[in-house]
């Protein structure tokens, strides 16, 4: 009845036996230091997106001026001691204007990738619910889907005045289309599985359903669509900027200074070669976060796409 | 087969449809007041006047929407609010130059992916692989003006291989028509390569582990005729599926290139459109590449029963 150890407990009551420590205590530190170590592309990514933040954060901390004072005596210098990315066309200091400009591809990229998630999201768990609306709003995606994302972006930010806000609106429209179309496809597919059945079976409200079994299983691929949204919004920003529908400016952006430089590459290269190094890392780090972050969550499709 | 045809064709009418209600509504929807927006700071009221009652913008929507459906049913896209000339006149003057650079950047495109997609396949977890993937990844993170700037820098500024800027009509002869064409082909093609690139490979190496392929090697069939005859003819619909989408890239990319390159098609006219925010002329340039990417999509729709004789409707 009792066991060995157990003598001190009067007959007749069972006593739980001492089981053994199945799950030791997580090492959180080597946890994360072993996850980046199978996750080489986490490791980079993070790190160089890291680093773009900070820059972002502390760009008036990093030896920078005014990056809109202008000094229309010292124009298109190339790079110097005194100013380390040359100066522009109108003598304002590129390095300035470089580590400023992070804050607004940044600032796109992550508002744009937040907005059209949580809105795709929406759009995708009630069309996946809700029959009579489904057919209405994929058919409005894909009306949506065929124009191709940066004419529709460049289509509503000629109706509005450019500015960093509306360059967000723009493109986040442009994206919506695709994050609901991916959600609703993944509640499709879930709302076949068996626990949502036996959900369905035990009396649980629609809504909670939603809640507890639909949406949790929706977000692992959704963080990864959120990863690839942030990675084209900074570099739509960069061309809307670049023709000239974009971002102010007034604006330090990055496609704004190579705007700037545009008529003058064949001359002056090194106005257009800094800023395109910069957005061309960043959108990297993106990419490599989203990379290793897809395969880690779904070691299926390390050795696919 | 044939009902099929006209049940995929029927169904790009109601997507169209959307594209057009969009495109007009934006007008409509648009935040402040769209006529001052596109007569700019120095308009005076009057001109503001003028521009509402060319877009049209004092009638009930409806009624305009209608109006407008039937005009551009009828070939008519309306009036440029800058040079007074029919839309569909603009457009068609730069449509040479766009067609040839989205025709010359996908075949250049596709001969490059699908090779270097089956050797990354083939080769799967080798430094091969690792290299082509590698590329991939950059492809996709470099935007397609930093790539344009880049070649046109090296190949044509320091080396003067070929030329900077410009195009010449294929009615000019080809060599000058192609040499022009060749550094915005490649840098539009980056990041098409790169998308292409990984499907294939992607669907290669799902169609590599099926038993009809150790069957194949079992009958002693070689490498190549393993790689290219069985097992790329099953993995091409992905492929041809990832052509047809990666067009809108090829569509957005064009914008880009076309202003680097100073080559006066489509993507150039987009530009200048913005620029003096020649709303009519936007709108039938978003309606045309909608349609072209559309269309694009219904051929890869309809080239799948060829592809792949399983797909019965």
């Amino acid at each position: 009845m009792s066991g060995p150890t157990v003598t001190s407990v009067p007959p007749g009551i069972a006593v739980a036996p001492d089981l053994p420590d199945l799950l030791p205590a997580v090492n959180l530190g080597r946890g994360i230091i072993g996850f980046l170590r199978r996750h080489p592309t986490i490791a980079v990514g993070g790190t160089l997106l890291i680093l773009m933040l900070l820059m972002a954060v502390l760009a008036p901390y990093l030896g920078t001026v005014d990056p809109t004072a202008l000094a229309t005596a010292r124009r298109t210098r190339p790079p110097s001691a005194e100013h380390w990315f040359g100066t522009d066309m109108l003598g304002r200091d590129l390095y300035s204007r470089v580590i400023y400009g992070a804050r607004v591809s940044l600032l796109v990229g992550f508002s744009v990738a937040a907005f059209a998630s949580v809105i795709g999201l929406a759009i995708g768990l009630f069309a996946g619910f809700v029959r009579w609306a489904d057919a209405i709003l994929m058919r409005v995606m894909d009306g949506l889907m065929s124009i191709p994302p940066i004419l529709l972006a460049v289509a509503l930010m000629a109706l509005t005045r450019g500015s960093v806000g509306n360059v967000i609106v723009a493109i986040t429209i442009a994206e919506i289309p695709r994050v609901s179309r991916l959600v609703r496809s993944v509640v499709l597919s879930l709302r076949e599985q068996p626990y949502v059945d036996a959900a369905v079976a035990a009396g649980t409200r629609t809504p909670m359903i939603i809640l507890r079994h639909i949406l949790p299983n929706t977000l692992a691929p959704m963080t990864v669509q959120a990863t690839y949204i942030c990675a084209s919004a900074m570099i739509v920003e960069a061309i809307l900027s670049f023709i000239g529908a974009g971002t102010p400016p007034i604006t330090p952006s990055w496609g704004n200074i190579m705007a700037e430089g545009r008529a003058l590459w064949q001359v002056k290269p090194f106005i257009v070669f800094f800023p395109a190094v910069f957005l061309s890392v960043t959108v990297l780090s993106v990419n490599l976060l989203g990379d290793g972050w897809r395969d880690a969550l779904d070691p299926r499709m390390a050795k696919g796409l | 087969m044939f009902a099929y045809v006209v049940r995929r064709v029927i169904a790009t009418v109601p997507v169209m449809a959307v594209v057009a209600l969009f495109v007009f509504s934006l007008l409509y929807i648009a935040p402040g007041d769209p006529a001052a927006v596109i007569a700019g700071d120095q308009a005076t009221p009057a001109d503001v006047e003028r521009i509402r009652q060319s877009l049209g913008l004092d009638r009930p929507f409806l009624i305009r929407f209608g109006e407008w459906v039937w005009q551009i049913l009828h070939g008519d896209l309306g009036t440029s609010i800058f040079t007074n000339l029919p839309v569909t006149t603009m457009m068609a003057q730069r449509f040479e130059p766009t067609l040839s650079l989205m025709v010359v950047t996908m075949c250049f495109a596709v001969a490059v992916a699908v090779p270097i997609g089956v050797l990354a396949a083939w080769k799967a977890g080798t430094w091969i692989d690792r290299a082509i993937m590698a590329f991939a990844i950059f492809g996709f993170s470099v935007p397609v003006f930093v790539i344009a700037y880049l070649l046109a820098f090296v190949f044509a500024l320091k080396l003067e291989w070929l030329p900077v800027q410009g195009y010449t009509s294929l009615s000019e002869g080809v060599w000058p028509w192609f040499e022009n064409l060749i550094l915005p082909a490649i840098a539009l093609g980056c990041i098409y390569i790169a998308l292409i690139a990984r499907v294939t490979r992607a669907a290669m190496l799902e169609v590599l582990q099926q038993d009809y392929i150790r069957t194949a090697r079992a009958k002693g069939i070689g490498q190549q005729g393993i790689l290219f005859v069985h097992a790329l003819k099953n993995a091409s619909v992905p492929i041809v599926t990832v052509i047809g989408i990666g067009v809108a890239l090829l569509i957005g990319g064009a914008v880009v290139t076309e202003s680097v390159f100073a080559i006066p098609g489509l993507g150039r006219l987009t530009v200048d459109a913005i620029l003096r925010r020649d709303y009519p002329l936007i709108q039938g340039i978003v309606l045309l590449f909608s349609f072209i990417y559309v269309l694009v999509n219904l051929l890869v729709d309809l080239s799948y029963t060829l592809l792949d004789p399983r797909i019965r409707y």
